[in-house]
């Protein structure tokens, strides 16, 4: 019986773990997005932050600066989406693309500088601590490998990840700014002769959402592993993207989608490491089969913000 | 925006290969200074990929082997664009098509030519029902074709990786399936290049030999000819002006007597069927075989690219997808010769598409240059 119940905690556990990243990118799509600016380049973000913080976290020995520096190099590109998109009327999705490339350029052609010429970092000295074991000692206020072990002993990240879900949430409908970032995604002509900054939301909302993105990326290179590598963000971007569609472009909706592709990635590691007899990489296509059930299924036509994509331009032409 | 009197140049200036000539400008402009602060000579480095792509015959021909499959996934995205739709899935589609090449080219027993015609048939069927289903999805069900594509991607790459796990697919404990058939290959002289009769003949030619080290075959002047037939269907029949009708708007298309859900899956049918010949032109032609996948390859993902730097027209893919092609395969060769991080590639293409995507930015540009020639 203990033993059916750790297995469920083990599931539980590697499901928040592989749920956080998106979360961060996830989140920071549902910013930008409701603010009318779509957001494509997720993955370069994300991935220009995995190696922008196990970069600086092995330089320092400090993962929390690395965490913050991963967000400021996203920032970076979302500032660049933000010149063009907002400021020069881009194609929004041309632009996201060209951040995907500009990404994972910057990062390996910086990688290659820095790391002699290798497109990974070595390994931090210093991951993102365990709050539990750091408070309290390890291993003291829980069991080792007991239930509350396996489920709330989490990197720190994930915490931060549900607690950013609850900001985001609280940002986006109780407070006025909120109100405004969904008004200029809506109608940006009626915000703006409300007096709204559509040109200042926007910019921020971009930004913002490269900040989180960035987020992500160090959420996965110096917590759940302690190094970068070419190879790490791999599509993760495009799921977020993917989750925070599948959660209407709200914050908890995109909390679920995550925790749903976390927990199929969860029930595919167990599965493996029990040896259950099927297929490995059958089993792997369930979280993607899952979603596209769902979407067609229940879920439906998700409406995005109506302005999305649209190019605002303020008296001009 | 230009008037009747306006000159060529003007036409010029304000359209679209204008637009595109100075964002590749800005990508080579902006990655020279990126090379610079790096520490590297911008023009060393500019040398040595020119180098690496003009200077021997054997170079250019793996350029255009290279740019084979982006011209073709190009060309896929580039067609769903035009209906309106994203089509993120030629990276799905691509997979699909090259695993139903691999096994109808290692399965099947057929002769020559008619084994080549099935293993693409097989490829462009699997790929056009992958794209398919995200058009149908999107037309019956309103599922946002981002999504359903982002997800069919991940599903066939781990359906291609289970499907090497069967032991007489593929080799177990190589990571590889068995080569396809030789009455499969698409190669150029593939045989006769290794017979003694023609290393005899190459001995006597050096600049064919050179030519034939790289595995030259018939998948550049079939991505030509699907460059025409794209090109062909969109702008000379009644299904093409369709399809762009409904891309372009929607709610008058449908107005107007077409059907926007039926265009919608016929348009991602073809672009699916595009980007699995792509896989199936580079199993048949180069790998003869395919590998379980760790992470995506990446040709449907270039293939946005160059659709994008190619306006979404058939010839701009087949010039977007060489500039690509050359700029990766001469790109590499700056690492070893120079210690210059390759990826300044990436970083350049990135620029280009990011200037691609702001023809107001480059408009803004040459105005201020036209304004200050006349002052």
């Amino acid at each position: 019986m203990e033993f059916f119940v750790n297995d469920i905690a083990f599931i539980i556990g590697t499901t928040l773990m592989y749920s956080t990243p998106l979360i961060y990118a996830a989140v920071g799509g549902v910013i930008t997005e409701r603010s009318g600016i779509i957001n494509i380049g997720l993955e370069g973000m994300m991935f220009f932050g995995a190696f922008v913080g196990a970069a600086v976290a092995y330089f320092t020995g400090d993962p929390w600066l690395g965490f913050v520096c991963a967000g400021l190099a996203g920032a970076s590109l979302g500032l660049l989406h933000a010149i063009a998109t907002v400021s020069f009327s881009a194609e929004q999705i041309v632009s996201g693309i060209a951040i995907n490339f500009l990404g994972v350029g910057f990062a390996l052609f910086i990688s290659r500088l820095v790391f002699d010429g290798a497109t990974q970092t070595l390994t931090v000295p210093n991951k993102i601590p365990l709050p539990f074991d750091f408070l309290f000692g390890e291993g003291k206020l829980f069991p080792s490998a007991g239930f509350m072990d396996l489920v709330f002993n989490r990197f720190a990240t994930v915490y931060l990840a549900f607690l950013l879900v609850f900001v985001a949430w609280f940002v986006l409908y109780k407070t006025s700014l909120g109100m405004r970032l969904r008004a200029v995604g809506e109608h940006p002509e009626a915000a703006d002769s409300l007096g709204i900054s559509v040109f200042k939301i926007r910019y921020g909302a971009v930004i913002t959402s490269g900040f989180l993105a960035g987020l992500g990326g160090a959420a996965m290179s110096i917590a759940v592993v302690s190094r970068f590598s070419n190879t790490l963000i791999s599509g993760h971007g495009f799921i977020a993207l993917a989750a925070m569609i599948f959660g209407k472009w709200k914050p908890q909706g995109a909390l679920l989608a995550c925790l749903i592709f976390g927990g199929a990635k969860g029930l595919e590691i167990f599965m493996g490491a029990k040896g259950v007899p099927i297929p490995s990489s059958l089993l792997a296509t369930l979280p993607y089969i899952l979603t596209i059930v769902i979407l067609v299924g229940w879920v439906g036509r998700s409406q995005p913000p109506a302005s999305i994509g649209k190019i605002f331009d303020k008296g001009e032409n | 925006m230009s008037s009747p009197g306006s000159s060529l140049k003007e036409k010029f200036l304000n359209g679209a290969l204008s637009i595109t000539l100075m964002s590749v400008i800005s990508g080579f402009l902006l990655g020279g200074i990126i090379l610079l602060l790096a520490g590297f000579n911008p023009l060393e480095a500019y040398g040595v990929i020119l180098k690496g792509i003009f200077s021997r015959p054997k170079y250019v021909s793996y350029v255009i082997i290279y740019s084979t499959p982006l011209i073709i996934t190009g060309l896929s995205v580039a067609f769903a664009l035009r209906t309106g739709l994203f089509n993120i899935g030629a990276e799905g589609q691509y997979i699909m098509g090259a695993l139903a090449a691999a096994a109808a080219g290692y399965y099947l027993k057929l002769p020559m030519v008619l084994h080549v015609v099935a293993a693409v048939g097989a490829a462009v069927l699997l790929a056009a029902f992958w794209g398919g289903l995200a058009g149908w999805f999107k037309a019956r069900f309103g599922v946002n074709e981002v999504i359903s594509t982002i997800m069919l991607n991940w599903t066939a790459l781990y359906i291609s990786n289970w499907a090497l796990t069967i032991d007489s697919f593929g080799r177990q404990g190589t990571g590889k399936t068995y080569a396809i058939q030789p009455t499969a290959h698409i190669d150029i002289l593939g045989q006769w290049k290794r017979t003694p009769e023609g290393i005899a003949f190459l001995r006597e030619h050096p600049m064919l030999w050179d030519i034939l080290k790289s595995p030259v075959n018939l998948g550049f002047v079939c991505a030509l000819l699907l460059a025409a037939l794209v090109w062909y269907i969109l702008n000379k029949t009644t299904l093409g002006y369709e399809l762009r009708a409904v891309g372009h708007n929607p709610q008058a298309a449908e107005a107007g007597g077409i059907s926007v859900k039926r265009s919608m899956v016929i348009s991602m049918l073809i672009a699916g069927g595009l980007a699995g010949a792509a896989g199936a032109f580079q199993v048949l032609g180069v790998s003869h075989r395919i590998a379980t996948l760790a992470i995506m390859e990446g040709y449907g993902f270039d293939g946005i690219a160059v659709s994008l730097i190619g306006n979404n027209s058939g010839p701009g893919c087949v010039f977007a997808g060489l500039l690509f092609g050359a700029l990766k395969y001469g790109g590499s060769k700056i690492q070893d010769v120079m210690g210059a991080p390759t990826e300044v590639i990436n970083i350049m293409i990135g620029i280009i598409i990011f200037f691609v995507a702001m023809p107001k930015l480059i408009r803004l540009i040459l105005a201020y240059r036209t304004r200050r020639e006349q002052s």
